[in-house]
């Protein structure tokens, strides 16, 4: 639905990319017309924000399902799905029927699958899929085991001008493990791999993209190891970005005690040192982008021996919460919040959205960040409630929602 | 004497507090002192069992499952013939012949399971954990006889036991363990019987060196309070008990070690070998063995210092001693209240 009367919404603070500051935000067709100091024509819809934070809709980078009720509770307005559909998101017409398939109040921004059925072995047909709509390249849940083959697809990928979202975790160190290796997962009898196996395939795959001049995104980057090598290839000039998800600034793998399968990742939680090592990473700017990583898995895929079960968490509820308790813990800013949280990953997938600012697309979000709620698996908008942080208390809700200056719901 | 009785009433909490417990999931979940009943408990079996009439009548009416989701002889007998010495009826369900091959979940076959009103339900499954995951969806008391790499209590308690009577035998007193070096050899990786053993035998004092390449060796073993040794002749340097363990092929994906051939000349238990032990050392193996690999006949089948077949015996008592236990709240006998909720 486009965007009928203009809107106005007032005496909020605006979320601008440079700070906070008091002030309104005018939309026309679908647009942001006006930011900061606006008084609101007489035809105008106005809404008063009461001192709520207007912030843009969260823009969310590498989520496996469309859940529209769980992305508009969250205050997500865009979401760049993962390749790893059944079919898998390898062809051109998929591109095509993924694109639309939100719309319009959610914009889902198919991520291409980089090889056919996302194996790892042929590319697949990239430019094609990005005239089908294709926002960006992603090698699934797997990292792509042939050097060779990632080479071939990053110097593809540069020339598209695509952004190539990969898997950071070294399979052959991986293979079947669960947990990440150490006390937990040695007592739980959980087979695991060393958090190295992550270090590895940054490693090689920054060295790829210096090679091939791509953009590279980890989508997440977990471990301290792997955190300092992102940094030092940032400081060098390399076009590499890190994301993370709030289950791996906010637990370790004390969470997977007593088998709770609610805890299990791909990657796997990990130790409190590589914990605390990402949230100084987000705190000094070498995380780039936070996303929720939404995977809401029911008890067929959850209530399941702890190595049988998949990995995943219903995360678009919960993930504007999180990120708030690093603001409130002082790791950052608003503006940085939602700098990773909207502003980065609409940059990466190049798309016109994710701050307040004049020409942009109008996905605002209203935001109390100080409302209080209970985080609880049994009522979730999501279509699966499995998240690790069930019974918690949290902070921060999304109280209205816009889509192209139009009210969700 | 009725099995409610306890053959060690004064030592430990009165009645039911003595083992708060609805299931035996692990090792982990204990206390010292319950660890120590259980193994008073298994002595007036140990007693029956060798008598010519070895039957009680303490379980009569009850029905015990035994649930093995994962193949096992010796473990299944030896639950099997517990539970009819105490005078259950006992049945068996093999995994084989089970519906789980038709692609029924495993918390579908609990519900089932639960259904059949069993009192006791023996559980052995090939994923840690999934034992857990069974108890928490039915009403009896469930016995864990090994899942997947994680615990199988009731071998470290029957390794306990027989460990206490050897040593009895050469007249040493021993409540708990302590001073004892204990050397645990082999697959410690993928081994249940090596994990709930460093929780059983540390909590009883002992000090425990685990012994594997590094392949086998779990990652931050020594958190769990052991020393890790892939050197076999130090870590056998002194010590007072040699428990040997086999390789697990069956859990082994990929090479972990090159040769079997290649194994027993860094880690089998050959005569020369063992005599870096302490001087009257014991040797232990939870079976089965792989004679000439792990284990040379030389060594088990040494008289007197070879405890392999007392560890059998010991087993049936042992696993008696827990489904006595664990059904007294179920049987009513006095001062053993029902627990309040599942999985406590």
């Amino acid at each position: 639905m486009k965007q009928q009367r203009p809107l106005t919404i007032t005496g909020g603070r605006l979320v601008l990319p440079d700070g906070v500051s008091e002030g309104a935000l005018r939309c026309v067709d679908g647009r942001i017309v006006a930011v900061g100091d606006v008084i609101p024509e007489v035809e105008d819809e106005v809404i008063a924000a009461r001192g709520q934070l207007i912030a843009p809709g969260l823009v969310d980078l590498g989520v496996f399902s469309v859940d529209k009720p769980a992305f508009h509770f969250g205050g997500i307005t865009r979401a760049a799905l993962m390749p790893d559909q059944s079919p898998p998101i390898d062809y051109p017409s998929r591109v095509q029927f993924t694109a639309y398939s939100g719309k319009p109040d959610l914009w889902v921004h198919p991520l291409a699958g980089a090889t056919v059925g996302l194996e790892g072995k042929a590319l697949a047909e990239l430019a094609l899929m990005r005239e089908a709509g294709a926002r960006g390249i992603a090698t699934g849940r797997r990292w792509i085991a042939d050097s060779g083959i990632m080479l071939r697809l990053l110097r593809y990928a540069a020339m598209l001008d695509m952004v190539v979202v990969t898997h950071a975790e070294d399979g052959g160190l991986a293979g079947q493990a669960v947990a990440t290796a150490g006390e937990m997962a040695t007592r739980l009898g959980l087979p695991s791999a060393p958090a190295e196996a992550e270090a590895l395939a940054v490693a090689r795959d920054i060295a790829l993209a210096e090679l091939s001049g791509a953009r590279l995104h980890f989508r997440q980057v977990t471990t301290a190891a792997a955190l300092d090598l992102v940094r030092a290839a940032k400081m060098r000039g390399v076009a590499v970005t890190a994301g993370v998800t709030p289950a791996h600034f906010m637990l370790s793998d004390l969470a997977i005690a007593d088998f709770r399968t609610f805890g299990r990742m791909s990657p796997p939680l990990r130790a409190e040192a590589d914990r605390r090592a990402v949230v100084e990473a987000i705190g000094d700017g070498t995380i780039d982008v936070i996303a929720s990583g939404h995977d809401p898995r029911g008890p067929e895929d959850k209530r399941l021996p702890f190595v049988d079960a998949e990995p995943g968490m219903a995360g678009a509820e919960t993930l504007l919460a999180m990120v708030l308790t690093l603001v409130r813990d002082g790791v950052i800013d608003l503006a940085r919040a939602f700098a990773l949280l909207a502003g980065n990953p609409a940059r990466l997938l190049d798309v016109a959205a994710g701050s307040l600012m004049v020409g942009l697309e109008a996905d605002i979000a209203l935001v109390d960040p100080e409302r209080p709620w209970i985080i609880d698996s049994n009522k979730m908008a999501a279509s699966a409630g499995n998240t690790p942080f069930d019974k918690q208390p949290a902070q921060g809700q999304v109280t209205g929602l816009f889509k192209g200056g139009v009210r969700v719901g | 004497m009725t099995a409610a009785q306890s053959s060690a009433s004064g030592r430990y909490p009165a009645g039911g507090d003595a083992f708060p417990h609805r299931s035996l999931l692990g090792i982990a979940p204990l206390q010292t002192h319950e660890i120590l009943y259980l193994l008073d408990e298994a002595e007036q079996w140990v007693e029956l069992n060798r008598r010519s009439a070895k039957h009680a009548e303490a379980l009569a009416g009850l029905t015990i499952i035994n649930a093995f989701f994962e193949n096992s002889t010796r473990t299944l007998l030896s639950f099997e013939i517990a539970g009819k010495r105490l005078g259950a009826d006992v049945v068996n369900m093999h995994a084989a012949t089970s519906s789980i091959k038709k692609g029924e979940t495993l918390i579908d076959t609990a519900f089932t399971l639960n259904a059949m009103r069993a009192d006791g339900i023996v559980i052995r499954h090939g994923s840690s954990g999934a034992v857990a995951l069974i108890a928490d969806k039915v009403d009896c008391p469930v016995l864990n006889a090994g899942d997947g790499q994680h615990e199988h209590p009731t071998q470290a308690l029957l390794d306990a036991l027989t460990l206490r009577h050897a040593l009895r035998e050469r007249s040493q007193d021993c409540q708990d363990f302590n001073g004892l070096t204990v050397t645990i050899c082999g697959d410690i990786l993928h081994s249940r019987v090596a994990r709930s053993n460093i929780l059983c035998l540390t909590a009883l004092g002992a000090r425990v060196r685990v012994c594997a390449p590094p392949a086998l060796m779990p990652d931050a073993v020594e958190a769990m309070g052991v020393t890790a040794f892939h050197d076999f002749d130090a870590a056998l340097a002194g010590a007072d008990v040699v428990m040997m363990l086999r390789l697990q092929n069956e859990r082994m994906e990929g090479q972990f070690i090159p040769s079997p051939r290649e194994y027993r000349h860094l880690y089998g238990l050959t005569g020369s070998r063992f005599r870096r032990a302490a001087r009257d050392a014991l040797v232990m193996h939870p079976g089965p063995m792989n004679r000439g690999v792990e284990i040379d006949s030389e060594v088990a089948d040494l008289a007197g210092t070879s405890l392999i077949t007392r560890q059998v015996e010991m087993g049936v008592a042992i696993r008696m001693a827990c489904l006595d236990v664990l059904t007294r709240r179920t049987r009513g006998v006095p001062g053993w209240a029902r627990l309040a909720e599942r999985g406590a």
